[in-house]
């Protein structure tokens, strides 16, 4: 039989099938089980209302206990036990966790993730909410949102395969055939290289270490200088300043290397295997991915920043780029906190554009490939597991806040 | 301190004109309504003047200073936008300190102008609140108060009322009046579609029809003395009684024999060539009154509406002929089906030829 012909049949019987579930199962309640007639017309009509939403809840409910319920439940047993030689299992406790945070491996793929976490979301969004708010009104935005929002349509495999090719490194005396390389051999050493190079570079770095500096301020100022205003949360205020005194650092660090760095000028680099760097050029994968859908969800909800508000602030006598971070931005915040936490979910369980690029070699791990490295290479599905409930530990608290923000911008 | 002038302005689409030939002298002090039915651009000329829409032809200036060219912030102009425009994530305070800030005040400057604007729109117990914690004329107050603080030449108010229920609307138009007037020397524009809050409000009433000006004047000479047909029936309510008929006496006085038979006398003059002339009769219903001289119109009431201190009687129609209402003092439900003979004093009566009053030829 075709492959087209077993999947048509197979997307009948599916369909199929749920429709006959709910119309029959639903006929079988009002007619059968309890029919509204009789001398018990009015009792049975509430017992089957009070039936029919779990009816209709149940495939759906069943579906997630069996696929994603009792895989949790599982995954968390299996964290807790290693595998015999010759089969069965003994229970290890927390040996698990133990040996896998020994590893340093894993303090490189958490580290990575962290790094991840912060520099994605924060380039989608930003760049999303760039594009958003140029295309909106010119004449070939919608022209250019497309160009922006196909790649949406490229599996992350894909995306790592059109990317290898841009990083892609050749021999010296062979022609490059990667973008990345073909622009560096444009370098020679001379000023413009030292601009864009290194000062450039090294003035981004700075930046963002000032405005990570600036954000770790306003987490902890109502902690220093007690205001009026009570400071909630303090440990996530202390964690999340901790996470920028290390993110100042990092960038930092990178900055002072980089100034010192004696640049390769001339030689085509295997730029996958410079390590520090090398994360941050697999990232850009990500983000080329998800900037479009960044884009979609804000530019749909700056259209929805009434019309009004905007001319009050031009008659109000705002510029441009006032009216665009006093005006607008903040009438979307809900909506940009969706997308970026949305976009930190997509992150942590990043996978595949690390498996299909550099498979976590030269210090470009990070957690779901530790985990699958131990699970499906090691056979250690202890480790394994273990790596999987950190990952359901991290994804968690984002997701549930997520979903929060969601219900509270629909409301 | 403004005078605006307005010289030949017009405003296209592309080719569509929407309005042309918009020659207007506003002076310090006064309060102009415009009005006009949906769509005749009034609004468009309100976003004209405070800059949010090109002015593409003639000249607009204030105090002699062209304002074409002049961005919105630089003319000295504030505007209260229909739907309030509040900024929905700032504080009622820093709603009304939002230009301010922009335009650099010092803080002690900023807090005056809001305490000062607070106190005068008693909006004092709400300035932390944000917007949607205010009840709707609560947020129209806060809209004014965000042109209060910049002290402008000229406010602005783009029907600022009609989202408002209808007691509410009653209560703010009066606030607005009470805010002119601690404010004698502000210049307000101020669009409605609402000839109630025109006529309360202005100074003067520019009505606005087929992409024009139609009429400029104070509230009560459009009333007792309106140009032209369109005027008459818009300004009043119900809308003026027209009757066509043909002039058989002229001089200090015009007799008319109407169309329906009856017989009109107007205090408005005519010259001797005019006999003959196709004319109509204007009557606004409440100078209709039962008579038992020859009457302007005699005909059945068909449907009576009782208001209490006045009742509206609809008669039935004639022909083609539109329906006349009249408006008499008192109740008089009883006169339903019957036939009534109405007449009007002659000073009450105008003429309208070719759509224009011959009071003003």
């Amino acid at each position: 039989m075709s492959p087209a012909l077993q999947g048509l049949i197979t997307i009948v019987i599916g369909v199929g099938g749920c429709v006959a579930y709910f119309y029959f199962s639903n006929l079988f309640l009002d007619k059968v089980l309890y029919p509204a007639s009789g001398p018990n017309a009015g009792r049975n009509i509430n017992r089957a209302n009070m039936i029919r939403p779990w009816l209709f809840l149940a495939p759906a409910l069943i579906a997630l206990s069996v696929y994603l319920a009792y895989p949790v439940v599982e995954t968390l047993r299996l964290s807790l036990t290693q595998r015999v030689p010759g089969g069965g299992y003994v229970w290890v406790g927390f040996d698990n966790y133990a040996k896998m945070s020994g590893e340093p491996k894993f303090w490189e793929a958490l580290r990575n993730n962290m790094l991840w976490l912060i520099v994605v979301p924060a380039l989608s969004t930003a760049f999303g909410l760039l594009a958003a708010q140029l295309s909106d009104r010119i004449r070939w935005g919608n022209l250019a949102k497309s160009l922006i929002f196909m790649p949406m349509a490229i599996s992350f495999v894909g995306a790592a395969v059109i990317w290898k090719l841009v990083y892609d490194t050749r021999p010296a005396d062979q022609e490059q055939i990667g973008i990345m390389n073909a622009v560096w051999l444009a370098f020679e050493g001379g000023p413009l290289s030292v601009l864009f190079l290194k000062i450039v570079p090294v003035l981004g770095l700075l930046g963002f270490a000032f405005a990570v500096g600036l954000m770790a301020w306003v987490l902890i100022r109502p902690l220093v200088r007690p205001s009026g205003a009570a400071a909630g949360l303090v440990p996530l205020r202390i964690l999340g300043a901790a996470v920028a005194v290390w993110l100042i650092w990092v960038a930092l660090r990178a900055a002072f290397g980089l100034i010192g760095a004696d640049l390769p000028y001339g030689v085509p680099q295997t730029w996958l295997t410079i390590p520090f760097w090398n994360s941050f050029f697999l990232m850009i994968v990500l983000v080329w991915i998800q900037t479009g859908f960044a884009m979609v969800i804000l530019s749909a909800a700056l259209r929805g920043v009434p019309e009004d508000t905007i001319e009050a602030a031009i008659v109000d006598g705002a510029n441009p780029f006032q009216i665009f971070f006093k005006i607008k931005v903040p009438q979307i915040m809900g909506t940009i906190v969706v997308v970026w936490t949305t976009i930190t979910i997509v992150v942590l369980k990043v996978f595949d554009i690390v498996f299909a690029m550099s498979n976590g070699q030269w210090e470009t791990q990070v957690l779901a490939n530790y985990m699958y490295d131990k699970l499906f290479r090691a056979n250690d599905w202890g480790v394994g597991s273990a790596a999987a409930m950190v990952i359901m530990l991290l994804v968690t608290p984002i997701l549930i806040w997520n979903v929060y923000n969601a219900r509270k911008e629909m409301r | 301190m403004a005078e605006l002038k307005l010289t030949n302005v017009a405003k296209a689409y592309g080719e569509v004109t929407v309005l042309s030939n918009i020659n207007l002298d506003i002076k310090t002090g006064e309060l102009i309504v415009f009005v006009g039915p949906s769509g005749c651009g009034k609004s468009t000329l309100l976003r004209m003047i405070a800059g949010l829409e090109k002015i593409t032809g003639g000249e607009f200036t204030i105090d002699g200073d062209r304002m074409n060219e002049v961005p919105p912030a630089q003319r000295g102009i504030a505007m209260v936008f229909q739907s309030y425009a509040l900024y929905p994530h700032m504080t009622v305070r820093d709603n009304m300190s939002f230009a301010l800030k922009i335009a650099k005040k010092s803080q002690a400057e900023i807090d005056a102008a809001v305490a000062k604007a607070a106190k005068i729109l008693q909006l004092e117990p709400y300035l932390d609140r944000l917007p949607k914690a205010l009840s709707g004329g609560q947020r129209q107050r806060v809209a004014i108060g965000r042109s209060i603080v910049r002290d402008p030449k000229v406010y602005l108010f783009d029907e600022p009322l009609s989202n408002l229920d209808a007691a509410l609307r009653v209560a703010t138009r009066l606030e607005i009046a009470q805010l002119k007037e601690s404010m004698p020397n502000s210049t307000m524009i101020y669009v409605t579609h609402d000839q109630v809050e025109a006529m309360t409000l202005a100074t003067r009433i520019v009505v606005l029809a087929g992409g024009g000006i139609s009429q400029v004047g104070t509230p009560l000479e459009l009333y007792e003395r309106p140009q032209n047909e369109f005027v008459a029936q818009f300004i009043g309510s119900p809308a003026m009684n027209l009757m066509a008929g043909e002039v058989v006496e002229t001089g200090a006085q015009t007799r008319v024999r109407l169309a329906n038979g009856g017989e009109a006398v107007s205090s408005v003059p005519t010259l001797a060539a005019d006999m003959g002339m196709k004319v109509n009769i204007g009557v606004r219903p409440e100078d209709l009154l039962a008579t038992t001289g020859t009457p302007i119109f005699k005909g059945e009431v068909e449907i009576t509406e009782a208001l209490g201190e006045v009742t509206l009687l609809y008669f039935k129609r004639a022909g083609g002929e539109a329906q006349v209402v009249a408006k008499l003092p008192g109740i008089h439900t009883d006169v339903r089906r019957t036939t009534v003979a109405l007449g009007a004093d002659p000073a009450k009566v105008h003429l309208f030829a070719n759509g224009i009053s011959l009071r003003h030829r």
